[in-house]
């Protein structure tokens, strides 16, 4: 302790009078934090913050609080930018970290506000009228060629390789070997439950889940790890990860101590081998090679449709119309807050740009050049809340990804220690103690629970602006005010300003 | 400065506003193609007085030019003489024009500082027409929207064949008499009274809103606007007159006349099944085909309150929204089709319907001219 000359973040009390010394914080802290000497003792210095032992203590005797520690002030100097000095001193290395973006950086969400019905248009009771969330993902033809008249019609044009979703919400890709297999299993249970869709992430399928190959995307990312003939056939499309918003333009990082044997043989690599996946696929290093890929994804699968995921970099629009021209059915937005295992703090801090703009400079793109239509847009990566996804659609999303908000679903604090594989709610770990916590079904209720509570207030949502179909929102801008933003991202945005 | 022109014109111009409104609408169809002056749906109209509040009134006839009826009937009003001259040399640029004359109207009506109305019959000139590699009818809507875009002080508001559309502020009795409609013949006539919200009107912001032969009046407010104007960019319309009623028009243009959707089929698209609905349709054919109208028109779903009445060159269809949030009444007697906002509209100029009926939601009421007529 004294060597590093780090001081603890956290500092945990254990209120001796109230602890039965029954132990379950001990068991409950994956991080190693207690101890028992004659009574409970803390290492402080270990604790993320993770409330695993708040929660399970029966007595209410552990209190968890920031360290009051004070630092001298300095505006610059901000304590978190000494630490990191001192870490890199202490240690030559990259910091790592885990989950989204935490520093500062303007949502702008939270600076866009929807609109809603009086007098001249009636609002609509969602509890009263059928309220429509249904959406279909994939490439959809420019127009429909129907023949014959009066009442007997024919459609002359198939509208193939469109998965079916009853809500515009699906989770986003979470690798197994980042996340538990209990986690996996939730999030298809879940996925099957709410008529949506799962994404394996970039660590392929654990067998045991291909019966949830309806309601489950593929993906197929730098380091092949886990694709298969099989594989690829079980899900109802394939993502072809490019990048990944809280690491955009770099690999994977999952830490050799996450490798388990179950991981390894899933993920087709050795057991306890750190799994870095390239930072570039070495087989796309341009568009056209993208456009091979994608097409030989299709001939591998009877043309599925097919995904691409992208982290939003500056250049996002010009790119995402490539991918469109491509052949992608599918192009998955990962805004620069969406969340990770592990990444270098540097990358996730710092690079790529915000969803927001991303996807309102996409859509906008795409349709000037008239290829809207081709392609279904996946917003994910800084989604919080309904509100969020409200927003997001209304920019242009067709759905939104959530995955953080999945994992706080199932228990995540947050701590961003996912990397260590140590995580006490059993969900970013592979350690058997520590992932049997998390109940498969017990989870995907719960992120049944979340879904079902976001599908109401986008109905609320989309009742109060008038429309009983979500397709009336999808790109609707023109239900979008700003408030607070510059000028010039209102009109990157293409909203108007609150007033007018 | 007028009321036509004013600033509330130029600030649209700039802006691209949208505004709400709502309105009184109503239309019949002579099947039989037997022509009839432009009083009756006048005084349809009047009984609706109390629908608009002088703030924009208007009609089409259909079949009332037929002495030019193979010509574009192009309708413009005019910011003065500056805007009038503009205008023209875009026009004889691209037009052959065969007759040019002021819209007759008449004196003595509350319809007070109107623009310079004119009407020219024409046709694309030919060499124009092959430079552009349009259609002849894609080629008049770029034409439309070009000058009512870029050229300042014109306004195109009608350019069908055989048909027109007049259209001012005040109510819309006083603006059927202005245009002096009964000494028209039409076999179809459809007429609007305007309610805006929140703006002093504007002349081309009345009713109907037309584009080619298709001529729309509308109540309601389309609350997915933002959405189906986006949508309609995509195939190269600008919305230009910020209100909603324009995407009617053009929604229209685009499903049956450029993706040839049968009219009954658009329906479906703009006042769309719900998916309870669709997913209970037994025969399979059907259901691929209203499935696959909401996977591939999504945007073009006219959400929100809506009753509308469309005309076009051989034809006229009401048209509720997907709940009916706005109300439309439609009769028949004998060769002749109604549609209204109220009953007693219907039966001022139709005093014993054979049948009245109000049409479901999303359900459209169709009137054909027969084939013979």
């Amino acid at each position: 302790m004294a060597g590093d000359m780090l001081t603890s973040e956290f500092l945990v009390n254990v209120d001796h009078e109230r602890c039965r010394r029954c132990k379950r914080c001990i068991l409950n802290c994956g991080f190693g934090v207690f101890d028992f000497q004659s009574m409970t003792t803390a290492e402080s210095s270990k604790c993320v913050a993770c409330h695993r032992c708040v929660v399970f203590c029966p007595e209410e005797a552990i209190t968890v609080t920031r360290n009051p520690l004070a630092f001298k002030d300095h505006s610059s100097w901000d304590v978190n930018r000494r630490k990191a000095i001192w870490k890199q001193a202490q240690a030559p290395g990259m910091i790592l970290t885990g989950m989204g973006n935490d520093l500062p950086w303007l949502n702008v969400f939270d600076h866009l506000l929807i609109d809603a019905c009086q007098v001249t248009n009636p609002s609509i009771d969602p509890l009263r009228e059928p309220m429509e969330l249904r959406t279909y993902l994939g490439r959809k033809p420019d127009s429909l060629e129907v023949v014959g008249e009066d009442g007997a019609h024919r459609l002359e044009t198939r509208v193939a390789g469109n998965i079916r979703l009853e809500v515009p919400l699906v989770f986003s890709g979470m690798s197994y070997g980042s996340v538990s297999l209990n986690t996996h299993r939730a999030l298809a249970i879940a996925a099957e439950k709410l008529g949506t869709v799962m994404n394996t992430g970039e660590g392929g399928l654990h067998k045991e889940l291909y019966p949830y190959r309806d309601h489950i995307i593929v993906q197929c990312a730098s380091g092949r790890f886990g694709v298969h003939p099989e594989y690829l056939q079980s899900g109802v499309a394939v993502e072809i990860k490019v990048g990944q918003g809280a690491k955009p333009g770099i690999g994977g990082h999952l830490p050799g101590e996450k490798i388990c044997q179950e991981v390894s043989s899933t993920r087709m690599i050795p057991r306890g081998t750190d799994a870095l996946s390239p930072a570039p696929h070495h087989d796309i290093y341009s568009i056209e090679d993208l456009r091979q890929l994608i097409y030989a994804l299709k001939e591998a699968t009877g043309y599925k449709p097919v995904s691409v995921k992208i982290a939003t970099v500056h250049n996002v629009a010009a790119i995402a119309s490539g991918i469109a021209r491509a052949g992608a059915d599918i192009i998955y937005l990962d805004g620069f807050k969406g969340g990770t295992g592990a990444s270098p703090a540097v990358v996730r801090d710092h690079v790529g740009i915000p969803l927001e703009i991303a996807l309102a400079v996409v859509d906008s793109q795409l349709r000037s050049e008239g290829i809207r239509n081709r392609v279904s847009i996946i917003a994910a990566g800084g989604i919080r809340s309904s509100a969020d996804a409200a927003k997001a659609i209304a920019l242009g999303a067709d759905a939104v990804g959530i995955g953080t908000a999945a994992l706080i679903a199932l228990g995540c604090r947050l701590c961003q220690k996912c990397y260590t594989g140590n995580c006490s709610w059993g969900i970013a770990t592979q350690k058997p103690e520590l992932s049997g916590r998390l109940d498969p079904d017990w989870g995907a209720e719960r992120l049944v629970n979340l879904v079902n509570s976001w599908s109401l207030e986008l109905k609320e949502v989309l009742g109060a602006l008038g429309v009983n179909a979500v397709e009336s929102l999808r790109g609707n801008r023109e239900r979008l005010r700003s408030l607070g933003l510059d000028e010039q991202t209102t009109r990157i945005l293409d909203v108007k300003p609150a007033g007018r | 400065m007028t009321v036509a022109f004013g600033d509330q014109y130029s600030r649209w111009r700039v802006d691209r506003e949208k505004v709400p409104a709502a309105c009184g609408l109503t239309g019949f169809i002579c099947e039989d193609g037997e022509r009839v002056p432009g009083d009756a749906v006048i005084e349809s109209m009047r009984v609706m007085h109390d629908r608009g509040n002088g703030l924009g009134g208007g009609f089409a006839g259909y079949g009332i030019y037929p002495e030019h009826a193979d010509l574009y009937a192009v309708h413009i009003m005019f910011e003065g003489k500056e805007g009038k001259a503009a205008c023209e040399d875009t026009l004889e640029e691209s037009l052959e024009i065969a007759a040019g004359e002021e819209i007759p109207t008449a004196g003595g009506t509350p319809i007070a500082d109107p623009p310079l109305l004119w009407r020219y019959f024409a046709l694309p000139r030919k060499e124009k027409l092959s430079e552009s590699g349009l259609d002849e009818q894609d080629f008049m809507v770029r034409l439309v929207m070009d000058i009512n875009i870029r050229v300042p002080g014109a306004f195109v508001f009608s350019c069908g064949k055989n048909m027109g559309v007049f259209k001012a502020v005040g109510f819309a009795e006083d603006v059927g008499e202005f245009f002096r409609l009964p000494e028209y013949l039409g076999h179809t006539w459809i007429g609007h009274a305007r309610f805006p919200t929140n703006t002093p009107g504007w002349w081309g912001g009345a009713h109907p809103f037309s584009i080619l032969d298709w001529a729309v009046v509308h109540n309601g407010e389309i609350s997915s606007y933002g959405i189906n104007k986006r949508y309609l960019e995509m195939f190269g319309y600008e919305c230009t007159l910020l209100t909603d009623t324009e995407v009617v028009a053009y929604l229209f243009d685009l499903l049956v006349r450029k993706h040839r959707l049968p009219l009954e089929v658009a329906c479906k698209v703009l006042a769309a099944p719900f998916w309870k609905d669709i997913d209970a349709v037994g025969d399979p054919g059907e259901k691929e085909l209203l499935e696959s109208l909401r996977i591939v028109y999504g945007s073009a779903l006219m959400n929100g309150p809506f009753a509308v009445i469309v005309g076009y060159s051989r034809g006229m269809m009401g048209l509720n929204d997907r709940i009916k949030l706005r109300p439309l009444v439609a009769a028949r007697k004998d060769e002749v089709l109604y549609v209204s906002s109220e009953e007693s509209a219907i039966r001022q100029i139709c005093p014993r319907p054979d049948r009245v009926w109000a049409p479901n939601a999303g359900q459209p009421v169709i009137g054909r001219l027969r084939g013979d007529a």
